[in-house]
Formats: structure tokens, sequence, C-alpha cells
């Protein structure tokens, strides 16, 4: 009955505001990367910035669809109160550690209630500024450079179709460590 | 007999709902006299959120939303690993907190004897103490009609 | 044209000031508490609880002293105070059969199981005005109490004596309703465990579901629910209501919190409920038999608990089959109209500056005039 838990935030309401800031600076400034100045004690595999970006984000309202096991699952329900969905096409929130689901296959959203779509949190080796893709769109001046290390061949098509599915589509958060950064639906992406 | 599990989590209900009923300062006057409660470390909490309280409709049918109700939570953990949780309506977060750590320690066998006989049977005998004089004042003000016939 | 849209800062605060210190009153008396409030006012903090449909006595006193004793005012302070917490769940339904009973009254039988309990009521009071009530104001002549300090003067010598007790029988008190359909009079409830909605996250849309409705009446303006409910008496709407039962005191909330997988107590609510026992002629499908309207509310409120049930009945013409001709057996008029935090909200907006779309106003009827004295003139 009792899985071994550990605690979310240490602060939950300042914390979670702090978070939120990040992320919103994150989703202003695609491409850039922020990091995260309160992190929770995650259990393995959660990274520390994906665990906090769904403790901020998710609710009872927001069903969570992760790959990262039952001790994160049980971890997630406990802190956010969210539920647990079957499927990422019910997720409000997916995280993914492992290979994601294809964008085409999470909830996008409608015309009239573009903002009911889901955002994909995606785990990576890696994120670096300065090299990789190039990003241009809203909240770039000319174009901002990232390096995400670990994302699956074929992601600049998927994205490619995603923005132009605009204004439906999904928001992806790449998280390593106590870092992430975003990627909108309205930022346009080249390989770099 | 039941099963251990349903009677454990029986036992468990029970004292939830007299540590739920008594406040902070009540339950922290009754540790007064017992062992010390071992140390926690603080899981979730103490919050303060509500919970949503459901009536029927006409009183056995179907549920509503009737309203909300604050109710203050805590999971604390122990050394020895064992969680206790606490929902406990209302804002007193000491009462929360203590019922989250009493709940924890009752878990155990060595320690629930001396914490049961010590505060939690005392809060219950005054919680029945209280509504036993509801009940008593009730009774009353309970009409005896002088009749000469019953009807239905 | 200029309109001023700033300046109003320094009044505000100023305005702000004296508020402060109208709600203060005179410092010399001494100051209410919020648990003086929660004792003495104990009927005001239950209609600030369900009209703000958050049951908090100390948030709801609280409410009432900041808002000077407007209650509407109050009850907005707790509805805008709710929307900072978090949901953590639903409860189980409340068991209202097995209340802690302070009250409970039938009109249509008079020997039931468990009997007529009278409780702490108003009913049968004279409604003289009490002035043995008025006499622990500081300075009034009491010679016994010129030695105390005010405020301390009231706290043992105006005690009223205790209430009698009588020996309770743990004598079950079912509900009317369910002797009524024992004998199959009474139209079942319609059972399911489904998932009620929720207005506080869906608005409101129509036809609205009797859970819906329910919940838009439990948190809706007494005063307009009982305008509502009596004009179903006086005619309005076909309704021919007895009072089935009304019952008051203690029910356990209880929830099931996923981390312990079974329901848990985590205390008691004060609840008031009706039970409006309606006759209904019967259809080509159900033969004639009572019908209910049910009333259910927060603390002590009767009155709102047997206008809600009125109402509530009223609504279910058209599932009912009955003709709806009245305001009380509209949806859309009531469920709309009987929020009354939104209700002050849309009638208060009017004393907001209406400048501009007045001078649009101005003109409009000027040119008119001019026009029309220019017809004559011709």
């Amino acid at each position: 009955m009792n899985a071994p838990l550990t605690p979310g935030f240490a602060e939950p309401v300042l914390d979670a505001q702090r978070c939120f800031r990040a992320v919103l600076e994150a989703m202003a400034r695609p491409g850039r990367v922020q990091a995260l100045p309160a992190l929770p004690e995650a259990p393995a595999p959660l990274a520390p910035a994906a665990a906090a970006v769904l403790l901020t984000l998710a609710d009872a309202d927001t069903p969570v669809w992760l790959d990262a096991g039952e001790a994160a699952a049980a971890w997630l329900r406990f802190h956010a109160g969210c539920p647990i969905a079957a499927s990422a096409a019910e997720a409000t929130f997916a995280l993914a550690g492992g290979v994601p689901p294809a964008l085409r296959d999470l909830s996008q959203g409608t015309e009239e209630e573009p903002h009911r779509s889901a955002t994909l949190l995606v785990q990576v080796a890696a994120l670096a500024e300065g090299g990789g893709w190039r990003l241009t769109g809203p909240g770039i001046e000319r174009e901002h450079r990232l390096l995400a290390a670990g994302l699956p061949a074929g992601f600049e098509a998927e994205w490619a179709a995603n923005h132009a599915r605009f204004p439906r589509g999904v928001d992806v958060i790449l998280c390593a460590g106590d870092r992430l950064a975003a990627l909108p639906r309205t930022t346009r992406l080249e390989a770099g | 007999m039941q099963d251990p599990e349903t009677e454990r989590n029986a036992a468990r209900r029970r004292w939830m709902g007299i540590l739920a009923r008594a406040s902070g300062a009540e339950i922290a006057g009754r540790l007064a006299a017992a062992p010390a409660l071992p140390a926690h470390r603080r899981l979730r909490g103490p919050e303060t959120g509500l919970v949503m309280a459901r009536g029927r409709q006409g009183g056995d049918g179907a549920p509503f939303n009737l309203g909300e109700v604050t109710v203050t939570r805590c999971s604390v953990c122990l050394e020895d690993g064992r969680i206790g949780h606490a929902y406990v309506a209302g804002r007193d977060a000491r009462q929360a907190e203590l019922a989250a750590v009493l709940d924890a320690a009752l878990q155990d066998p060595a320690r629930q004897p001396a914490l049961l006989a010590a505060v939690v049977e005392p809060l219950a005998t005054f919680q029945a103490a209280r509504a036993a004089k509801d009940a008593a004042r009730a009774a009353a003000t309970r009409v005896q009609f002088f009749t000469m016939a019953t009807m239905r | 044209m200029y309109v001023a849209v700033k300046g109003g800062e320094r009044a505000i605060e100023a305005a702000h000031a004296w508020l402060a210190e109208e709600r203060r009153g005179d410092p010399a008396l001494p100051e209410l508490s919020v648990e003086q409030i929660g004792q003495q006012l104990g009927l005001a903090v239950d209609r600030v609880m369900a009209e703000g449909a958050c049951f908090d006595r100390g948030l709801a006193a609280l409410a009432i002293k900041q808002a000077r004793g407007d209650l509407i005012e109050a009850a907005f302070l707790l509805r805008a105070y709710r929307t900072t917490l978090p949901r953590f769940g639903a409860s189980l339904p409340l068991d209202t059969g097995a209340m802690r009973i302070r009250r409970r009254v039938s009109a249509t039988y008079k020997d039931l199981p468990g009997g007529q309990v009278l409780g702490p009521t108003f009913d049968y009071t004279h409604r003289l005005l009490d002035f043995a009530l008025a006499c622990d104001r500081p300075g009034s002549p009491d010679p016994g109490r010129e030695s105390q300090a005010p405020g301390l003067t009231a706290a043992e010598g105006n005690a009223p004596p205790s209430a009698p007790e009588a020996p309770a029988k743990a004598a079950a008190m079912p509900r009317v309703t369910s002797i009524l359909a024992q004998e199959g009079l009474m139209q079942p409830e319609t059972p399911g465990e489904a998932e009620p909605p929720d207005l506080t996250r869906e608005p409101l849309s129509f036809p609205a579901d009797r859970p819906v409705r329910l919940q838009a009446l439990a948190r809706g303006d007494e005063g307009f629910l009982l305008g509502l409910g009596y004009s179903t008496q006086r005619g309005y709407g076909n309704a021919h209501p007895f009072v089935g039962e009304i019952r008051m005191g203690e029910v356990a909330v209880e929830i099931e919190p996923p981390e312990l997988g079974f329901p848990i107590e985590i205390g008691e609510i004060t609840v008031t409920e009706c039970q409006m026992v309606n006759q209904f002629a019967g259809s080509k499908t159900e033969p004639a038999q009572f019908t209910r309207g049910y009333g259910l509310t927060f603390g002590h409120g009767e009155r709102k608990a047997m206008a809600m049930a009125l109402v509530d009945r009223s609504l279910r013409a058209a599932e009912l089959g009955e003709e709806a001709t009245a305001p009380a057996q509209s949806e859309e008029f009531v469920l709309y109209h009987c929020d009354n935090v939104e209700a002050t909200g849309f009638v208060e907006h009017l004393k907001l500056p209406h400048y501009v779309d007045f001078q649009s106003e101005l003109e409009k009827i000027r040119q008119m005039r001019a026009t029309a004295l220019r017809e004559a003139a011709e």
C-alpha cells in the first residue's frame, strides 16, 4: 500500500510560481534555455525539470500520460493530484523519457479552442544554445539556435507538420536535468 | 472474521475520523500525556484546499454538487518508512500535521496501544459525550402528542 | 472629446480609509471578534456559507465582519477566496439519512418513526422584541455591573439557562419519502452514480440537468428563491406542496483519497434538508403519485431549503410533462438570475463610469429633439 514517496516542492506555492515564470520565459523566447530555480525530489527516471513543470502545471483537471514507470506516476498523482491517462492521446500533458509519442497522435485542440491541445514534455540528453536548430517566429528577433541531443530522427519533419496545423497543434517543452527550453507551435524550425 | 487488511483499514478509518473531529489544540492536549511521537518528515503539506461536498437529488438519487468545504491535508513519513495521511475539514494546519503523524505512528503495532489509550480513545469519549448532549437536547424538544388514536 | 481615465487613486484611498473606520464603528465599544460572529450571528454565517458555496464558519464570519454585515458582499468575499484554493477532490454523497438530528419535523405525518423534533427553532416564538437582550450595553442602567469592564459584562450574567435534556432513544429516523416509497406512492429518484456536472467548472447551458439545477439553487440567493417559491404557492405554477420533512443536523463528510484506497471521514458539517411532497396527476406512462422537490443547504437554513425545494419541483415541469408557464418553471429565468454574486456584479456595474456611452446617447437625444423642433417649425 505504502509506496515509497518523496516530497514535492519544498515551498509548494512559491516554487510553483518560480517554475511557472521560467516556463513563461521559455515559451516567450523559444529556444532560450532556462534553469529552474526550484526543484522537487523527483523519483528516477523523472528529470528534475520535467517533474517541476508537471508539479507546476498539472492538477486534477489535466490528465497526464507518462512513460516513466509506476513510482513516478504515483509520485505525480500524489503531489499534483492529476489523473494518469491511459494513452498519450487522452492527456493534457504527456511526458516522454523514452521515444516520444508522435505529435499528430496527441490532442491538437480545435479551431475554436486551440488551447485545449496537449503539451508534450520530452526529456532529452542535453540542451545547448548557440548551435543546432535555427529557430524563427514569434518571440525571436532574428533567429535562436538550439541543440537538443537525443531526439528521434524525423522530429524536424514532424515539427513542420505540427507548425502547419496552427492554430491547432502541440507545444513542446524539452527538459534536461534542471534546465528546459520550449518550442511553441508558432516556432519554425530548420535543421542547423 | 474479515481479512487482516480490511480490519487494519477499518481501524485506521476509525482513528482518522476521530482525529478529524478534534482540533489541533485538543490533540496536542492529549499528546501531553502520551509517549513522545517519533520524528517525521513532511511529504506533502500541511496545505489547505477544497473538497466538493456532494448531496443526492431527493436525498437518495443521483449525486449533485452541493458546495465546497475547506480541508487541510498533510502526509508525513517516519524514520521507519511508515507513511501517515490526514485530511481534516477546516484550516487547522496543526491538527492536520498531528493527525498525519499519529496516523503513521498508530500503524506501528509497538506504538499503537499506548497512543490509542492516551489520545484516540479519550477524544472519542469526549466526542461521543458532545454528540449525546445534542441528542439529549433534541430529545427534550420532541413533541409528545396527546391523541386518542394514531393515524397513518 | 477628452475623458479622464486617471485621477481617482487618492479619492479611492481616502474612501477605503473611511470605510475601514466605518466598519470598526465607535472605538470606545469593544471590537467584534470573528468567534463572536460565528457564535452569536450563526445564521448569518450559515447563509454566507450557503451562498458563498463554501463551508467554513471562520472564513464566513470573517467575511461578514469585513463586509460590515452585508451578507451578499460577504458571500462575494468567500467566493473570491475559494478561487485561491486547490480542489483536492469531491466527497462521497452525503448520507442525510444518517444525520445526527437536531431538528426534524414533518407536516404530512404526525406520528412518524423518530417523531417530531423541534430543535432550536424560531417557530412558536411570539416575535416580540426581547429587551432583555439589549441590557448588556455599556452604560445601560444596570447597577450590578458597574464595576466590571465593558465587554466582559455579558459574559456570564447573560448566559441563558441550559436547555433541558431528555433520554435520547437510538431510534432510526427514516426519511418521510421512504415511508411513501414503501407504498409505491412516491416517484423514485433516478438512481445512478454518474459524475455530476459542476457549474464552477463548466458554465451553465440549457436544458440543464437536475444536478446542475440543484447546485445552482443550493448556492442561489435566499431572497430570490423565497420569492419564486412563494409565487408557485400563489398560482404561478401548478404547485400543491406539503413539507414531507425538514431535517437539520450534522452529517459526516467522507472522501476516498487515492493514496488510501478506502473512504475516511474528514469531519462533520451542518446541513438542512427539505423534502417537499407534491401531487402528480399521472401521465400516459405513469400512475398518479407523489413527486419530490428537494432542498439541501449548508448550515441551518430552513427557509432557503424550503424555497429551494419548491423551485426544484417547479423546474421539473418539463420532465413531468406539465405545462410550464410561470417564471419559477423557466430554468433559464431561474438559473440565470438566482446567483446573487453574479446579479450584484451586473446590477452594480451600472454605477461605474459610462461617460462615453452616455455621451453618445446625449448627442442622439439632442439631435432627435433638434430634428423634431425643426420639423414642427416648418
